[in-house]
This record gives structure tokens, C-alpha cells and sequence, in this order.
């Protein structure tokens, strides 16, 4: 009984939410453009945070190391760019080294912490990769703020006389064609069902030829490349700026984005990036006492909301704990 | 493996009274220096009550510290207090500001207790930074400015009454409970500790010993901003537990040490930037994480059981059942 009541609940949240932004949006030119680029933050929260849900399906720890990761990838796609490549070819370049740099940090780092200790030991490895990534910045670029060039031409185009950034609707779509194709990729690949075998049941899975080892590390090479979509994206904006702790904050608007999907499901994740984001935007610019300094705790009191409340999030499952 | 005990008070007397003397040998910027470790043992100290010793991790005692900071400032500069009664109300604001947060941690697990105090790590400076009219704001607020050996005595004589404190509450009875709630919450729950009670004890006792810490460091810095609570500091307090060893009051002086004096080190040797501190710092962490999980402490135990050992084994041809701690 009390199980349907509260499935019952989150999609009715869901739409209320949608026919609020909706309606909102249809009264107020302001409302729909605050509205657009507040989703266009969500859509990089959501990134970052899908990566995160990855990571924990797999291992069951958060990365701490996803945002610095993220801010390095972005770092390395301004150096091509400073190396005259084109916007797109140093994109997908610097794609395949977060790639290949997220298999790195699981196989160095991650994995030998993991060995021994308990999570606690990996959640702290995983803080040692976020001191280490971060701090290797300043050493190989300075601590210069950069300015990182947007994909998308900084006009607007306007529909029904409301003025969209052409950079906002670009985000979102670039952000969610990752998660698009991550879902593409798990849901219809050979490779994406070992991946979901060796995260789910790794015994079974190693029984029937998965190899478990490679799964994880491909998880977090995957997990690392949406991040470095997400630093991508996110660099452009004024206030967020090419530096090293860029990320910082983002990270933590993605966890409160993990958290109210579920940290266990990809779609909350998504749903839990784009509401955070249009919610905060509108916050901030309505509700005067509302600073640009609240917005962090704002994130901070909505994940703790959460997690006392209805701790699996809109999306997860109630785990049973078993003693 | 315990060393007798009237080895281990010669050692403690030894270890004391050379920071007890240190200061006569050591120039009145160096005495400030010392000061800052006494800080950082503090801290660190806080942490690993509630890490260490509880099972129950916090990213976020750089928050609790920026609370002592702020009291301490507040209560001097705008209230007119000296500067040693503000010590007991931070330490009490800290402990209530532990409880605040340990009370959500009685729900949370590993995972989402990280995340929870990370965000708080977080979201203090920027709470301070927004009511400025308390805190200052971004310029913060100046404090009186004392000599080093003032500072230095101030912050080992605070640092040894914590410890001695840490290590009463640690050795008794709330400590072995402490311990149990770590090994495990099942086991412990089912021989009659409260589960509720202790991690909330936990976390209150080391937030209040957090922000002493942090009162001591505002009066070392003799300003306040939300800059000096950054994320940094909350992470390099970690790194000085997990350095030292989580689990060890011994470990502690290591990690505080680690923290404080190896980017001193590192810039007055001039071989290596000065830059390259995080790196270092980050590379001993994913070290420490993957071969020695206790730290310095465990090091330090293997060095002096690892000859007792081979010894032990080279004379009985029984095997010995090896138990780390």
C-alpha cells in the first residue's frame, strides 16, 4: 500500500514540476529563458552526474576525483585547441584521453586502495586522485584563469518572443546525446551488457567469461569521458571560467543531482541534473534574499533533504540491508 | 604488541618535552610554524575520533574548524572578549555543531556521509562569505596579532589537553564502544552499545575538538576570512590523518607534521616548486591508501614487530597467526 502510494508520487512531483516550468515559461518571457539556461546548467550537472551513478553502480563509491577529472580533461582540449585543431576534432580527441586516462586512475589508484581496505579506503584514494589531478594544473598550465571557446556561435534566436542562447540549447542537446549514447551503448551492446553483468553480479559474471577487471576500468574510462562533456560545456559559461577548481562546485550540484535520482539510476540522475539546475536558476533570480553564495547550501539542504526523507532517491530502489 | 606501559609514558614524557623545548632553539617565525602544526595536530586529532576511531568519515572538519575560527573572531572583535575564555565557547559550539551533523549520520552510510560533510566543506565559507554582516565577509575580520612564542605556547598546551583528553575518552569505556561502532555497528549494537548515542558522541566530541583547532589557527593567522576554510584545509586535515594512520593517537603528531612542515620543506629546498605540494600530497595519499591503510602508525609497527617476528618464527616451529594491531 504505502510502496504504490509512493510510486504513485514521483512521476505526479515529475509532471507537476513540468507543468509548472511549462506554464511558467508560457506567462513569462524571462521565466522561459531563465528556465532554458538554468536546464542548460542541468544538462552539465546531469553529465557529471550520470558519470558519477556509473561509477557507483559498478563499485559502490563515489568518485571524488570525477570533478578535478573533468576540470584535467577540459585543460587538455584547450591545449589542442591552442594547438590549432578544430573546436569538434579536439573534443573527441580529448574524449578518448579522458578515456583512457579514467582507466588509468581505476587501475593505479582505485584498485589497489580497493584490495585491502574497506570503501572508506577507496573514497579516500579516490580524494588523494582529486589533490593529486588538481594540483598537477597549476604545474602544467598555471594558475591563469583561461577563456575556453564555446562549440556554439554566441548568437540568439528567438521563438515567440522569448531570446535563447544559442550556447544554452547546445549544452543541453550535447549533454544529453552522451547520456543518449551511454544508454545506446549499456542497453544494446554486447560490451554494455558485460558491463551491467559485472556491475550486478561480478561472481556470475566472471563464471560466464565477463572479464570483471576490464569491465570496472572501461566504467570508469566511460564515467570520465561524460565528465570531460560536462567540464567541456561548462567552461565557457562567465562564471565558471577555465581554472582549477572549477569544478568544485558543480561537483557538488551533480551529487545533489545522483542523490535525488537515486544514485542508482542514470535517468534520476538526468531527471535530478535538469531540475536542479532550472530550480536553482529560478531561485536565484526570484527569490531576492536568495544569493549566488546561497545557491551551494541551497543544493546542500536539497540533497539533505533527500536522503533523510526518501534516502533511494526519486528513482532507486529501496535496498534492503542485510545484517 | 602493546609496549609496556611504563615504556610508552617514557616515550610520551620524551616526545613532550622536546616540543616543550623546541621553542628556545627555534626563531620567532619558525615558533609561528610550530604553532600551525599544533593546529593541524589538533584538527587532525578531532578527525580521527570520528574517522579513526568511530568508522565514520568526514571530509568536512575544515567546516567545524571555521565555526571555532568564527567564534573566536567574532567574540573578539565585535564583542570585545579576551582571547583565551572564546577557547571553551568554540569548543561548544563545535560539539553542537556535531551533533547537528552526526544525527543525519546515524542514517547515512560510507558513501552518503562522505558526500553530505564534502557539501558542507563546501558550503560554510560561502555561508560565510554571504551574512557579512557577523563574518566580515569576504575581507573578513583582523584579530590582535601576538608573538610567536605566545602562539606556540597557546597551541601545544591547547594540543596537549586535547590529547590527554582524546586519550582518557579513548582508552575507557566510551572508546572500546567507539571501536565496536567502527569493527562493526551489528556486533556492537547486539552487545548493548547504542549505536545512536556513540556516533553522535563521536562526531560532537571531535567537531568540538575541530574547533578549538580552528580558534587556535585564526589567532595564529591573527586574521579571519571564509578563504583560509577553503576545501584545502578540510582535505589536508585528511591527509594528516590518513598520513599519520587513521586509528592512532601516535600517528597523529606524523600527519600533522606531514601536513605542515613538507611544503615548507619543499620550498626552502628550492630543488622542487613549491607547486608541486598538492601532487605530492595526493601521490602519498593513493600510496598510504593502497599499501599501508593505517598509515605512519602501521609502518612504525611493522618496523619494530617485523624483527620480533622472524625472530619468533626462526625459534618455534609453530606457526604464528599474524593479526595486524
Amino acid at each position: 500500500m504505502r510502496m504504490r502510494a509512493t510510486a504513485a508520487i514521483v512521476p505526479l512531483l515529475l509532471a507537476g514540476c513540468g507543468v509548472f516550468l511549462l506554464v511558467g515559461s508560457l506567462e513569462s518571457a524571462l521565466f522561459a529563458q531563465l528556465t532554458v539556461s538554468g536546464l542548460a546548467n542541468g544538462g552539465i550537472y546531469a553529465s557529471l552526474a550520470v558519470a558519477l551513478v556509473l561509477i557507483y553502480r559498478a563499485t559502490q563509491v563515489i568518485n571524488f576525483a570525477q570533478g578535478a577529472l573533468a576540470t584535467f580533461a577540459t585543460y587538455v582540449a584547450w591545449q589542442f585547441i591552442a594547438w590549432n585543431m578544430t573546436y569538434w576534432l579536439a573534443f573527441s580527441l580529448t574524449l578518448g584521453c579522458a578515456f583512457v586516462g579514467g582507466i588509468v586512475v581505476e587501475r593505479v589508484a582505485i584498485r589497489p586502495a580497493g584490495r585491502r581496505g574497506s570503501v572508506l579506503s577507496i573514497v579516500i584514494a579516490s580524494i588523494g586522485v582529486l589533490i593529486l589531478v588538481e594540483g598537477s594544473i597549476p604545474l602544467i598550465w598555471g594558475t591563469d584563469v583561461r577563456f575556453f571557446p564555446s562549440a556554439f556561435p554566441a548568437r540568439t534566436i528567438h521563438v515567440g518572443g522569448v531570446a535563447f542562447q544559442l550556447q544554452d540549447l547546445g549544452t543541453i542537446g550535447v549533454s544529453i546525446a552522451a547520456v543518449v549514447l551511454l544508454w545506446i551503448l549499456f542497453r544494446f551492446t554486447k560490451l554494455g551488457l558485460a558491463m551491467r553483468a559485472a556491475a550486478f553480479r561480478p561472481e556470475a559474471a566472471r563464471l560466464v567469461g565477463v572479464r570483471v577487471g576490464w569491465m570496472l576500468s572501461i566504467g570508469w574510462g566511460l564515467a570520465s569521458a561524460l565528465g570531460a562533456v560536462a567540464g567541456m560545456m561548462a567552461a565557457p559559461s562567465p562564471s565558471v571560467l577555465l581554472q582549477p577548481s572549477m569544478m568544485d562546485g558543480i561537483l557538488i550540484y551533480a551529487f545533489a543531482a545522483a542523490v535525488l535520482g537515486g544514485l542508482e539510476s542514470p535517468a534520476g540522475a538526468v531527471v535530478g541534473g535538469l531540475a536542479i539546475g532550472a530550480l536553482l536558476n529560478l531561485l536565484g533570480s526570484y527569490v531576492g534574499w536568495v544569493t549566488p553564495q546561497l545557491l551551494l547550501p541551497a543544493a546542500f539542504l536539497l540533497m539533505l533533504t533527500v536522503l533523510l526523507v526518501k534516502p533511494s532517491g526519486l528513482f532507486g530502489r529501496t535496498s534492503v540491508r542485510r545484517v | 604488541m602493546r609496549a609496556p606501559t611504563a615504556l610508552r609514558f617514557t616515550v610520551v614524557g620524551a616526545v613532550a618535552l622536546a616540543i616543550a623545548l623546541m621553542p628556545f632553539v627555534l626563531s620567532d617565525y619558525n615558533r609561528s610554524q610550530g604553532a600551525r602544526v599544533a593546529v593541524f595536530f589538533i584538527a587532525i586529532l578531532g578527525l580521527n575520533i570520528v574517522t579513526g576511531y568511530t568508522g565514520q568519515i568526514s571530509i568536512g572538519h575544515g567546516a567545524f574548524m571555521a565555526l571555532g575560527g568564527y567564534t573566536t573572531a567574532i567574540l573578539t572583535h565585535s564583542h570585545g572578549w579576551s582571547t583565551l575564555p572564546t577557547l571553551p565557547v568554540a569548543a561548544a559550539v563545535g560539539f553542537g555543531a556535531g551533533i547537528v551533523v552526526g544525527l543525519p549520520a546515524l542514517r547515512f552510510h560510507g558513501v552518503y556521509l562522505a558526500l553530505t560533510t564534502f557539501a558542507v566543506a563546501l558550503a560554510v565559507p560561502q555561508l560565510a562569505t554571504n551574512y557579512s554582516h557577523f563574518t566580515g565577509g569576504v575581507e573578513g575580520l583582523p584579530l590582535p596579532s601576538h608573538t610567536g612564542i605566545w602562539l606556540y605556547g597557546l597551541g601545544w598546551s591547547v594540543a596537549a589537553v586535547m590529547f590527554v583528553l582524546s586519550w582518557l575518552l579513548l582508552r575507557g569505556r566510551t572508546g572500546r564502544a567507539f571501536r565496536a561502532v567502527r569493527d562493526s555497528e551489528v556486533a556492537a549494537a547486539s552487545s548493548g552499545v547504542s549505536l545512536a548515542v556513540h556516533k553522535t558522541l563521536a562526531f560532537g566530541v571531535s567537531a568540538a575538538i575541530a574547533a578549538v583547532a580552528g580558534s587556535v589557527y585564526v589567532l595564529v593567522n591573527a586574521f579571519v576570512n571564509p578563504d583560509i576554510f577553503g576545501l584545502t584545509l578540510s582535505l589536508y586535515i585528511l591527509i594528516g590523518a590518513v598520513v599519520g594512520g587513521l586509528g592512532s593517537l601516535w600517528g597523529v603528531l606524523v600527519g600533522a607534521c606531514f601536513v605542515q612542515l613538507l611544503p615548507i620543506g619543499i620550498s626552502n629546498s628550492h630543488t622542487v616548486s613549491a607547486q608541486s605540494v598538492p601532487v605530492i600530497f595526493g601521490a602519498m595519499v593513493i600510496l598510504v591508501m593502497a599499501l599501508l591503510p593505517r598509515g605512519a602508525a602501521e609502518a612504525l609497527f611493522w618496523a619494530t614487530e617485523l624483527p620480533k617476528r622472524i625472530r619468533r618464527v626462526h625459534s618455534s616451529s609453530t606457526p604464528q597467526r599474524l593479526e595486524a594491531q
